[in-house]
């Protein structure tokens, strides 16, 4: 992919991580239709999203078709700035992105 | 001969159960997209098909915070956290979407009792959060409003 489809902000303060991210995804439920045709849109959403710390996961998520378009996603955990965070998604075409920052 | 070859097999079989009780088989769960849950057209079988029981105990030690009104369904911003102690997987629920599961977050190693995205909501209805701590389920729910729906938008 040629662009990148991962935005990561990771801020360290007082021991704690917090990771913010935009992905950029249509998330598209499969039950729409097309104004001008009047055919379904076929589903095309994000499954899973998986984050590790330092390469030690520390998050898995389990999305459904009722997580908003340009997903945003924000958690955090026990770390230090330096470290690395990794954000990975799969969507249920295949299709993933991944993205590797530094906590700030 | 035949008592040894009899004892050999029934405890090759006991290694095999209790690899499947122990959780062993978890992580294939894990890695196939949970079809069954997210499917499921009611709050019970999205909730048995996500964490395996319907039963929850109400906590006041989860926080949902979410608009009480939201004028675009297609993006309700719902944050969750807990104080509940080594919480182990936040699922969230809205109780009158089509298939009311909407995601389950399993938290690892370091992570906080914090999540925090946006969702979809077809009408007005509770959303419930779910965190597991200490192998038990905690529910909670807040009513939010919703003026435009966000599926089929």
């Amino acid at each position: 992919m040629a662009k990148k489809s991962i935005k990561i902000r990771a801020k360290a303060k007082n021991g704690v991580v917090t990771v913010k991210a935009l992905i950029s995804h249509k998330m598209e439920t499969g039950l729409r239709k097309d104004k001008k045709t009047g055919k379904v849109i076929p589903a095309h959403f994000i499954e899973a999203v998986d984050c590790d710390h330092n390469g030690t996961p520390v998050l898995n998520a389990e999305w459904g078709v009722a997580i908003s378009k340009n997903p945003y996603l924000s958690f955090k955990f026990a770390g230090a700035s330096g470290d690395t965070v990794k954000l990975t998604w799969k969507d249920n075409t295949g299709k993933s992105d991944t993205l590797e920052t530094k906590v700030k | 001969m035949q008592r040894r070859h009899f004892l050999k097999n029934t405890m090759a079989t006991g290694a095999v159960a209790l690899a499947a009780t122990s959780g062993l088989l978890v992580p294939l769960k894990v890695l196939a997209w949970n079809k069954e849950a997210f499917n499921a057209k009611d709050v019970q079988g999205a909730m048995k098909g996500s964490i395996g029981t319907e039963l929850t105990t109400a906590s006041d030690k989860i926080t949902i915070k979410a608009p009480d009104i939201a004028e675009n369904g297609a993006v309700v911003p719902v944050t969750i956290s807990s104080t509940l102690s080594d919480v182990k997987s936040i699922t969230i629920i809205s109780e009158k979407n089509g298939t009311p599961l909407i995601a389950k977050f399993n938290l690892k190693g370091k992570a906080e009792a914090f999540v925090s995205t946006r969702i979809k909501m077809g009408k007005t209805s509770n959303v419930i959060a779910i965190c597991e701590s200490g192998g038990k389920f905690y529910s909670a729910r807040k009513e939010v409003k919703v003026t435009i729906g966000g599926c089929g938008g």
